[in-house]
């Protein structure tokens, strides 16, 4: 019989496996991935945004979705308060006090483009646990594929910006979620939102040209006017326009955020206030993926626990049958069970009876 | 052509002058004056009140100058339809000095000016049309030897009101655009008075008319807004009840003149349309009295904003308006909505009775075993004795 | 104690049909007529789930408190076959009874919650699987443990029908479905913390953390021990059966000893990330923490003496509490510290309480039926032999 001892080395040893496969991180660690060279995104300037409401429409429009109200009561528009399975992308409003002057923290307003970032490294794909949300390699557009998706919902609940959204009212509900119009780059068109977008302040084009367009507009002194891209930045099929450059917070929200995102926004307002909490630099996936890896990377581990579970099982399986315990039917153990065979119903009447004495 | 405005006692007694005068039918006056009155937004039964005063109250004087200007507003006037508005001018008012519809010339409306002056002082409308030129003392613009700062001061002094025609009078307009050579500015720099303005290049003929005769029937001016513009014509954006609103909303826009969606009637903001910032009744009232879509944004031009300040011949037409309608914004989603459904009154009861049987029947139980716990132990130790 | 020659389990027998398994009966139907509205119209008709709150009690309460209820039947097992206590061994069939089912219904639970469930197969399908998603190796785990789970129980079957070859067939190669039936809870229970891992700032700091997996893993094993106590305890007042005090008090030690880990790994990870700070705050976070807490620290103050241990009531209460912990650590880690973004509320709705309710009637009427008429409790005139 195992004495004391042997149960505390044993006990030992198995909590000394569990804890060091769960701290030895570094193992299989992953950085935040990189970024396509060719990946596409959007450029969002809060200032030069009118409310005017048009990358709604076009997106509803361009993404065949239909009418989303918040109450019955206003069911004659299309008024989500959110993004929704049916709406893809929402403007927001920042209000303050009276809310009369743009672009200004107190007694002021501004506005805030909701709609998906397309992370360089997002934790939406990551969840997914049938690859039905995916990450293009050239473009970076996360898509979702309805046919693959189970609905667990697992992406609505990891990612960070609170994006991919469930349709809870069908019984085959989807998840909704903007995937920068990836049907329309085929026909040669680009995302609606910034297609229909009358101050460029929807920019579509290739991030590493976005970047370097937030990067210029940051550099600008207040009040200098300066020219406005509209349209696609890369191919520039719009006309731009010019304007005087507001004074804007030093920050590209989704250069760094989360390991960056394809969707990169500017504003005048400091972007908590703009419902964009402060993020870490580490991606949340690439922590997952590292802590996944190291535990069943190879399936190493997990083997090798077995093995050993194995061995000890075998051993103490074998031992027991000596005691005529459980595993191989021994004849004491056969005489009892048999016992226990004959007289089932006897037994349980008397337990019956017995329960009865008590009452 | 300018009526004798001394033998026209106010009141007549003979039946219906106005209509006389006017030569239209009673119903077309009644038409006419529901129709000021609606420009007015004034409440219902006002129309009487019109019509009573445009046939009792004497015909009040107006004199009416211009200075720095291309008399558009004039011109406009002149094509106002309900009823022709030269008879209304002429008939409705007594206008004893207007330089371009004058017969006479020289002294002689120099004179007819201080005789009505004089006659009517403190009583008599003062109308200016054309911005004033302040530069080297004003020499830029004279009338009569007098520059136009001495003739509105000299006009102002005694007027019961001054109305400034126009974007010219009202804040100096095509002629203060930079670098303005002349100096020119809006009459309300001029003299102390308040001024209301008429602002628009050219104005809408109903806006001034529904403004006088608002004096008229009441008295007084209507209520104005902060640059003096009259609130019933300018207390709405154009961009707010704009024909092409649809279309700005739901994203479609011309890009260029004469491609496909100009052509198709889109929006004209990426055009550079000042609707968004300019205050004016333009989509409702339209111009020239010709029926639907004849105002500039109907016909496919976009608004230049010229009833605005800083809008108008300042921002070139191209560049894109401040849309300022947006404040405070109302129809926006916050940042937080509240969305989901919390606890509700049974759900909470429902969780709390299940927990609070649950944690009694454990209690029942724990209180069960440690009796009989306690009874074994007895035993036990009974045993042992 | 030292006894080892135990009694081969029994049925209890007696009649199926009581108050009990009537009101269970009508729980059941209940869950199952909402569960009919739910895929005709949708989780939105019959659940407060949104999108700030996508898992709701059915996943929280169903699938991860469930299962982790369930885990009394790995941990009884790793107790004796791989530490080799054979002494509890009349515990294991019990236990795994109640394991069966709490994991059987924490998969055939997943369905009801999936939005797309027609594609469940897809988790497990070459070209769809994703080895990324911490949710595949749940999945994986859990669907592959439920077979062995059912591998380990089928003797039991074959005793009551009396299909002796097979049952020796099954028990030569019993020791690796044991050793897989201890290898793959560890790695599911644990991947169940590991969930939260890539939610990032969303989860509160009390709870986020990369140890997660250890947490939850550790903290099931400690509730496995305290169902059984429970379990034990209730079983025995539901059949007027003898407590088996001779197992349950060394038991509820090497519970205790498991529990000290867990504190100890607990608040060395607080103190190691600087997050213990939260738990002073005044938000509704924080008052939850020491609640959890409160739950884990009192079997310690119940159970702190050898006389103590040996009486039931505070065995019951200390296992019960420890249970309640447990549940508390799963809620707060996935509801109650979980916020996507300020605005959105979640509470589950009646029919969405009802279900689960439904959900652990169906488990509680299935320990009932297989107890009376199967072979799984030990035979109660030996048990009382080896009392005495």
């Amino acid at each position: 019989m195992a004495s004391r001892r042997d149960f505390l080395k044993r006990a030992l040893a198995g909590s000394a496996a569990v804890a060091g496969a769960a701290t030895c991180t570094d193992a299989s660690a992953r950085g935040n991935a990189q970024i396509s060279p060719d990946a596409v995104g959007l450029l969002f300037d809060s200032t030069l945004c009118i409310g005017c409401k048009a990358c709604v429409a076009a997106c509803k429009d361009a993404n065949g979705l239909p009418l989303d109200y918040a109450t019955p009561i206003e069911a004659a528009w299309d008024v989500p308060v959110d993004t929704t399975a049916k709406t893809f992308n929402v403007i927001k409003a920042y209000v303050d006090g009276t809310g009369r002057n743009k672009d200004q923290v107190q007694d002021g307003y501004a506005f805030m483009k909701s709609s998906c970032l397309h992370c360089v490294d997002p934790s939406c794909v990551s969840a997914c646990p049938v690859s039905a949300m995916t990450k293009d390699p050239v473009t970076g557009i996360v898509g979702y594929d309805p046919d693959a998706c189970i609905g667990c919902r697992y992406c609505v609940a990891a990612c960070p910006f609170g994006i991919p959204k469930y349709d809870y009212d069908s019984p085959t509900g989807k998840i909704g979620k903007c995937e920068l119009c990836r049907h329309r780059l085929p026909e040669g068109k680009y995302a609606a939102c910034a297609e229909v977008c009358p101050t460029g302040a929807t920019l579509f084009g290739k991030v590493s040209e976005l970047k370097a367009e937030a990067k210029r507009r940051l550099a600008l002194t207040p009040g200098a006017e300066t020219t406005w891209p509209r349209g696609n930045l890369t191919t520039g099929d719009q006309p731009s326009w010019n304007g005087p450059a507001p004074a804007y917070v030093q920050h590209i929200y989704g250069e760094k955020e989360v390991g960056g995102t394809q969707m990169l926004k500017l504003a005048a307002v400091p972007f908590e206030k703009l419902g964009h909490k402060p993020l870490p630099e580490r991606s949340f996936s690439s922590q997952s993926e590292t802590l996944q890896h190291t535990l069943y990377g190879g399936l190493v581990l997990p083997l090798t626990v077995l093995g050993v579970m194995t061995w000890v099982a075998k051993r103490n399986v074998k031992h027991d049958d000596e005691d005529a315990d459980v595993g191989r039917v021994s004849t004491r153990q056969a005489a009892a069970e048999g016992d226990g065979r004959l007289k089932p119903t006897l037994r349980g009447e008397r337990a019956q009876r017995e329960g009865d004495k008590h009452e | 052509m300018v009526s004798s405005s001394n033998d026209h006692p106010g009141v007549v007694a003979t039946a219906r002058p106005v209509e006389k005068r006017l030569e239209m039918s009673r119903r077309s006056f009644m038409q006419f004056c529901a129709t000021l009155a609606t420009t007015l937004g004034l409440p219902k039964g006002a129309e009487a009140a019109v019509q009573q005063a445009m046939e009792a109250a004497k015909r009040p004087s107006v004199i009416w100058l211009h200075f720095q200007e291309c008399t558009g507003c004039t011109e406009s006037m002149l094509r106002a339809e309900h009823p022709t508005l030269e008879k209304l001018i002429l008939d409705v008012i007594s206008l004893d000095y207007h330089e371009t519809l004058f017969a006479a010339a020289g002294h002689q409306v120099e004179a007819a000016r201080n005789a009505a002056m004089s006659a009517n002082k403190g009583k008599y409308l003062l109308v200016v049309e054309g911005a004033i030129p302040t530069r080297d003392g004003g020499v830029y613009c004279k009338v009569g030897n007098k520059t136009a700062i001495e003739l509105t001061r000299e006009c102002a002094e005694h007027a019961a009101a001054v109305i400034a025609i126009g974007s010219c009078a009202s804040w100096g307009g095509m002629p203060s655009t930079d670098p303005n050579p002349t100096g020119a500015v809006g009459v309300n720099k001029i003299i102390d008075k308040p001024v209301v303005t008429i602002p628009g290049c050219p104005p809408n003929p109903y806006n001034f008319l529904a403004t006088v005769v608002h004096f008229l029937t009441f008295g007084s001016l209507p209520p104005v807004d902060h640059l003096n513009r009259p609130l019933f014509a300018y207390s709405r954006l154009v961009h707010e009840n704009c024909e092409r609103r649809a279309h700005f909303d739901a994203g479609r826009f011309a890009l260029q003149f004469g491609d496909d969606g100009h052509r198709k009637g889109y929006c004209l903001y990426k055009l550079g349309c000042k609707g968004p910032e300019t205050y004016a009744n333009c989509p409702t009232v339209l111009f020239g009295d010709a029926g639907a879509g004849t105002w500039p944004v109907g016909c496919g031009h976009p608004c230049i904003g010229c009833t605005e300040e800083g809008v108008g011949f300042t921002k070139p037409i191209h560049m894109l308006a401040k849309v300022k309608n947006v404040e405070p914004p109302a129809m926006y989603p916050g940042l937080h909505e509240s969305q989901g459904q919390g606890a509700t009154l049974g759900s909470a009861a429902v969780l709390a009775g299940v927990a609070g049987a649950a944690a009694g029947a454990g209690a029942v139980l724990a209180r069960n075993l440690g009796k009989q716990h306690a009874e074994a132990e007895a035993n036990t130790d009974k045993s042992e004795v | 104690m030292s006894n080892h020659a135990h009694a081969a389990p029994a049925p209890v027998g007696g009649r199926l049909l009581s108050p009990v398994t009537f009101v269970l009966g009508v729980l059941i139907l209940a869950a199952l007529a909402i569960l009919a509205v739910r895929f005709i119209y949708g989780l939105g008709a019959v659940t407060n789930l949104n999108d700030g709150y996508p898992w709701g009690i059915w996943v929280v309460a169903d699938v991860v408190i469930g299962s982790a209820f369930a885990c009394g039947g790995f941990s009884v097992a790793m107790l004796v076959y791989i530490f080799n206590k054979g002494e509890y061994h009349p515990l294991v069939r019990p236990a795994l009874l109640a394991s069966l089912f709490g994991y059987t219904l924490a998969g055939v639970g997943v369905l009801f919650d999936l939005g797309r469930w027609w594609n469940f197969w897809h988790i497990l399908a070459p070209g769809y699987a994703s080895p990324n998603s911490v949710m595949f190796e749940v999945a994986a785990c859990i669907s592959l443990y439920i077979i062995v789970m059912w591998i380990e129980f089928s003797p039991t079957f074959f005793e009551k029908w009396g299909m002796k070859d097979a049952k020796r067939k099954v028990n030569k190669a019993m020791f690796f479905f044991i050793a897989l039936g201890t290898v793959l809870p560890m790695m599911h229970q644990s991947s169940l913390g590991s969930l939260l891992v890539v939610f990032g700032t969303q989860i509160h700091p009390l709870w986020q953390s990369i140890v997660l997996p250890l947490i939850f893993l550790i903290s099931a094993i400690t509730m496995g021990y305290a169902v059984v106590l429970f379990e034990s305890c209730l079983a025995a007042a539901g059949y007027r059966r003898t407590i088996e005090m001779h197992l349950l008090t060394p038991l509820s030690r090497i519970m205790l000893g498991m529990l000290g880990v867990f504190l100890a790994v607990r608040f060395g990870d607080l103190v190691f990330r600087g997050a213990l700070g939260y738990a002073f705050e005044g938000s509704l976070q924080a008052a939850m923490f020491w609640l959890e807490t409160a739950c884990f620290v009192a079997p310690f103050v119940l159970l702190r003496s050898e006389a103590a241990r040996r009486n039931p009531a505070r065995l019951f209460v200390a296992g019960g509490l420890l249970m309640l912990g447990g549940v508390l650590l799963r809620i707060n880690a996935f509801l109650v510290g979980y916020d996507t973004g300020e605005g959105w509320s979640y509470f589950p709705s009646v029919p969405e309480m009802l279900v689960t309710f439904g959900m652990f009637a169906i488990e509680i009427l299935a320990y009932i039926v297989i107890t009376r008429r199967f072979p799984v409790l030990p035979r109660e005139d030996a048990a009382h032999g080896a009392a005495h």
